[in-house]
Order: structure tokens, then sequence, then C-alpha cells
């Protein structure tokens, strides 16, 4: 007898614990995101590898620390917050539609049209140091802002499925760019010409810290979108409304917010995020116009961001290092005879598993109800 | 003219994986599922096919064959993972369509490393054979499935009972429909004919598998679905359109007529035409109702 209650208390607490762990959403995030490196690692045993060199590879991105030879680069660092960037970016594009109950899954055009305006002001616009990449910058952000806004737009005038249109947009963005690109006398089939350097996202003072890195000046375009991010949906009555426009449409239209002015605005910003990690590449990273050749994902993989990282500034920013560190490891995975689309898999799996979330609601259900049963009976005895 | 008549063999061999996909796509929405991962599934199914004929091409006769049925096969397991987190655990259908998609690029080419040392499937030195009229046997099994499918869904009680499911599953379950299994039944067909539909195109299109394989045609199989306004003469139709805009993208230079024009010019037909239709038909709901929403046994 005097071990039935101890007992139960000790059950209560196991029931408890799961209970704030399924509740916190970053919790579920990070156990979601564990579970996607226990199951990569699972699968590189299986396959006969050693996943010991995955996460050496991870480390050495992380650090700059290389274990096999005991050397430090700081480079990797650089490239690592350098490959997060436009992830950050596309993540908070995501991420501030969701807010709107919106699922942008357009951000790879958004991304398109954002790294096209920013090449075609790089190319013509006028070479003035220290406005020419600005303009650049504004551009971009414009753009994208444009190829979001649109999607609101019909989504609120007409209601038009956000989710169809956008992967519409996508493919009309991408073809787009490619035959404007084009136009450009001087490009061929794949680039233009060079950029002249006043439109370069360089910055000697990042490169010389990270020995020589293609880390610029888009790390301070990432930070004040972040706080521009969090500013807007938590501290501004634009982001009530937006957020309220969320949680329930005509509620918010019942208590005088303009649902389509909100929509249009919301994918708007969103639009304008996901410009910006075009314009980050277009010319963080490359210093030639590009006529591209297929989707960079960057706007797909910003779903996983977003999704981890709960739509929150501060988790899309965590996140998005995340998930930057699976992308610019990949070249040392490869080196070291780990296949590279392991990390393609593991962000694969974390959106399949967060989209159990669901699930895990359902099984502690499943266990309250049960809790409740055990107890009923107790009583009965 | 002539060479208009000419391309009816290339543009049929564009338009069966399409077809086939969409009409897989259709049947997953009308039973209330959106399967925005029918990309994904043609790209696992493409990888399946492309691999067994590979590796079988020298020592099976007939394993063209083998490799369809290997894609219809993957696709289907694949699509299990769409069905159990979408249906079972109720999931955002589009979150996990999105992680299929994700999935199958990364373990298509990480599958390629393992079994091919390489980025993509050895390539195979015959694909599929055309038949009569230099016409791929693709078409047909498209043609056949369409007739098919229209008659399983308008024609015969599964097809009732599995359209109900997709515009008031409550009703549907009220008059003792099993929603769960009818959805889950609709979910692995789209699968089956998704993963179908990447074997027929890597088999006549290309000569392996690469992460560039599918290339958007899974998303033109989803624009037809909804420019089709989810019927089988619809999406028929709409895939013939978009399935000749892809080819025309293609083999326009042949055409004196259109050789000024720019290849993304009937590139993003397809894409632009959904849009456009979409605003114009906003008004009438031709979706089916409960398409996107996950059903709660018991709930309302």
């Amino acid at each position: 007898m005097s071990a039935a209650p101890k007992d139960s208390s000790h059950g209560a607490s196991k029931a408890s614990l799961l209970d704030t762990l399924v509740a916190s959403d970053g919790a579920v995030s990070a156990f979601v995101v564990i579970l996607g490196f226990l199951c990569g690692t699972a699968l590189i045993l299986a396959v006969g590898k050693n996943p010991g060199n995955m996460y050496a590879a991870l480390l050495q991105t992380l650090s700059g620390f290389d274990v096999t030879r005991g050397s430090w680069n700081a480079r990797y660092i650089g490239e690592w917050l350098t490959a997060s960037m436009p992830l950050i970016l596309c993540g908070l594009s995501m991420g501030f539609a969701a807010r709107t109950g919106l699922f942008n899954i357009g951000a790879e055009g958004q991304y398109i049209v954002g790294l096209s305006a920013a090449q075609f002001v790089a190319i013509y616009g006028p070479q003035v140091p220290g406005l020419h990449w600005i303009l650049a910058v504004l551009a971009g952000a414009l753009a994208g802002a444009l190829w979001g806004g649109i999607v609101g737009w019909l989504k609120g005038k007409y209601s038009v499925s956000e989710v169809v249109a956008t992967i519409m947009l996508n493919y009309i963005a991408y073809f787009l760019s490619r035959f404007l690109t084009q136009l450009i006398p001087e490009a061929n089939t794949y680039k233009t010409q060079s950029f002249p350097k006043t439109a370069l996202l360089e910055s000697s003072l990042l490169q010389g810290l990270t020995n020589g890195s293609r880390l610029g000046l888009g790390i301070y375009i990432v930070i004040i979108c972040c706080l521009f991010y969090w500013f807007i949906i938590e501290r501004t009555r634009l982001g009530f409304e937006l957020r309220a426009t969320g949680f329930n449409k005509e509620a918010a239209r019942c208590s005088g917010i303009k649902v389509t002015k909100s929509i249009t605005l919301s994918m708007g910003i969103a639009g304008a995020f996901a410009g910006l990690a075009g314009v980050v590449v277009a010319l963080g990273s490359f210093n030639y116009g590009r006529v591209l050749s297929g989707y960079d994902y960057y706007g797909f993989n910003g779903i996983a961001v977003a999704l981890v990282g709960n739509s929150t500034a501060g988790g899309t920013l965590i996140s998005g290092l995340l998930f930057g560190m699976l992308s610019s490891a990949q070249p040392l995975m490869q080196s070291r005879q780990i296949p590279k689309e392991i990390t393609q898999i593991i962000s694969g799996l974390v959106v399949v598993f967060i989209s159990l979330r669901a699930g895990f609601r359902m099984i502690m259900e499943w266990r309250a109800k049960r809790i409740a049963k055990e107890k009923r009976g107790e009583r009965d005895e | 003219m002539s060479s208009v008549l000419g391309m009816l063999p290339s543009v049929l061999m564009m338009v069966a994986p399409i077809l086939i996909a969409a009409l897989g796509g259709m049947i997953a929405e009308r039973a209330g599922v959106t399967n925005i991962g029918l990309e994904g599934l043609m790209g696992v199914g493409a990888f399946a096919a492309a691999t067994s004929h590979a590796l079988l091409e020298s020592s099976l006769p007939g394993s063209v064959w083998f490799a369809l049925l290997m894609a219809t096969a993957a696709g289907t397991l694949f699509s299990l993972v769409h069905a159990f987190a979408s249906i079972t655990l109720k999931a955002d259908q589009t979150v996990s369509g999105t992680g299929i998609n994700l999935l199958s690029i990364g373990g298509t080419v990480f599958l390629c490393q393992i079994i091919f040392k390489q980025e993509r499937t050895e390539p195979y030195k015959l694909g599929m054979m055309p038949g009569p009229g230099g016409i791929y046997p693709t078409a047909w099994i498209a043609l056949v499935l369409l007739g098919a499918i229209w008659y399983l869904l308008y024609k015969r009680p599964m097809g009732l009972r599995l359209r109900a499911c997709g515009e008031h599953p409550a009703a549907a379950a009220s008059a003792g429909i099993d929603v769960y299994k009818a959805r889950y039944l609709a979910v692995l067909a789209s699968g089956a004919l998704a993963g179908l539909a990447g074997g027929c195109l890597v088999l006549t299109q290309t000569i392996q598998y690469t992460n560039m394989t599918i290339n958007g045609a899974g998303f033109i199989a989803l624009a037809a679905v909804s420019f089709g306004r989810w019927t089988p003469k619809g999406v028929g139709g709409a895939s013939l359109l978009f399935g000749t805009a892809v080819a025309l993208a293609i083999y326009m230079v042949n055409i004196e007529a259109l050789r000024r024009l720019p290849p993304e010019f009937f590139s993003v037909t397809p894409y632009l035409i959904t849009l456009v239709t979409l605003v114009i038909f906003s008004g009438k709901d031709y979706a089916p109702k409960a398409v996107g929403i996950p059903y709660e046994k018991g709930a309302s």
C-alpha cells in the first residue's frame, strides 16, 4: 500500500515532463532535430560508413577545427555563416507568412526575383561606392515584396489558394529570370559579365576576421531583418493585426481589420525577406550574374528553417544556423567519404517529423485519457 | 503542318507522365488530401525505374516493364509516409508534402552514391522502345489509366465513396464509409501513379536518373489537377495542353514560325495559364470542399 502512492506520483511526474515537452514548441523542435540526426546517423551506419566522419565535418564547419589534422581555420566559420544567411532570410519569409496563417511555399520564387533584380541593378546601376549596393539591396527587397504581395492580394481579393499560386509563381519567376537575364547583351546561356566592385556586398573587415571567406555585408542585413521581424510581430499594432488575421480571419474582419490589406502586406513583407536572401546570394557569393539553371532550394529549405524555428525571430535565426551548418558541411563530408546528400535527408526528415507534431499531441491525449480511466478504476475499488 | 504532326510522338511522350501523375493527384484531392509531394514521388519512381533497369538491362528481357513495376511500388511505399502523417496523425498536408519533396531529392541521390558511387544512376543502353508510329507505350498506359480512373470514380460505388470523403467526410462517415480507409487508398493510389509517372518519364525521355530528371513535372501535374478542375476529362485536357507546351519549349527550334520566340515562353505557359484561370474562376468552387482538412472521427 505504501508503494502505490509513490508509484502513481512517479507516473504523474513522468506525464507532466512529457506534457511540458510537447507543450513547449522549442523542446519539440530540439527533439525533432535530434531525431533527424539519429536517423541520419543510423542511415550512415546502415550503408557501412563511419558516422564519426559526419560529426567531424560538422564540428569543422562550426568551429573551424579539423580533428583529423589538428589544424584550425576560421574560414570555415565564415563560410558557415555565409551559407546560413539566405536560409535565415527565407525562414523569416516563411515564418512571417505563417504568422498570418499563410503557407508561403513561394519563397523560392521571391528569392529568384530578388536575386534577378539585384543582378540587374548591379550591372546597370550607378557605380557610386556605398550607393550602388544599397540600391541593389533595395531593388531586390522590392522585387521580392511585389512577388509575394501579388499572392497575398490574389488570396485576399479572389481567395486563390496561396499554395497553388506560389508554386505557379515560383516557376514563372524562374523562367522570367532566365529570359530577362539572357537579354543582357554580354550574357551567354549561363552567366553575365562580372559585376562592378561597387555592387558587391564585400567587407574586408569580415573577410580578414574569417581568413578570406565569402562572409560580407549580408550578415548585417540578416541581423537587421531578424530585429525588424521581432519588432513588427511582437511590438507593433500591425503585427498584432497580422497575427489576429492568422488566428481567425472572420473574427479579425469583424473587429475592423482590413483582411485583404493585412494578407497582402504580410505576403509582401514575407516576399521582401526572401528577395533579400536572393540579394545576399547574388552579390555576396558571386561576382557575376547567373542565368539560373535550376532552383537554388534556399526557399524550400527556408520552410524547414521556419518550421523548426517555430516562426519566431530568435528560433528562425538558430535553426537557420543549424541548416546552414548542414549545407556548409557538404563538401567536407564528401571529402570524408560521407555522401553529402545525408544533409538533405536530415532536412527532409526534420520537416516530416515536424508535421507529426499533431501526432505527439494525440498520443498525449490518449495517455491523459488512460490515466483518467485508471484513476476512475482506483476510485471504484 | 507535317512538322507539327511529326512532333506528335514527342508531345505524347511529354504528356504521358504528366497525365499519369496528375491522375494520381486528382484521386488524392478528390478524397480530401492534397498531395504536393507529387514531384518527390515522381523522383522516387524515376530513381527506382532507372536503377532497376540499369542493373537488370542485360540479364532480364523486358526489364523495362519490371522497372515500371518497381517505380510504382517505390511510389506507393513512399506515399505511405504522406498518408500516415496526413491521415492518421492529422499533420498539415502541405508540410508533409514538402517533407516528401525534400526527402526525395536527398534520398534518391544518396542511394545513387551508395549503389553507383556517383551522383546519378548508371546510364542504361536502351530505354523504352517506341511502338507503331513512333509513339511510346507510355501514352497508351496513360490513356488506359484515364479511362479506368474515370470509370472507377464515377461508375463504381467505390468512387462515389471516395469522392464523398473529399466533399463532406463527416456525412460520408455517417453513411457507414470508413473515411480513413478511403483516404489511405487514395493517397497510396496517388503515390503509385506518381511513381509510375516518374518511371515512364525517365525511361522515355532520358537515359539515367539525376536530381534534374523530374525538374518540375510533378508541379506541372499539380497545376493540371487544378486547371482541369478535378475531373478526369479536365485533367486529361490540361495535361495534353501542358505537355504540348513543355514539348514545344524543347522542340521549337525545329519549327520555323516559333524559332524567334524564347524557349522560356513555352516553359512558362502551364504555370501562367493555371494562375490566370485560378483568378478568373475564383468565384466558383470547383475544388473538393474538404480538401486539405484532416478528418477527425467523432468531431463535428
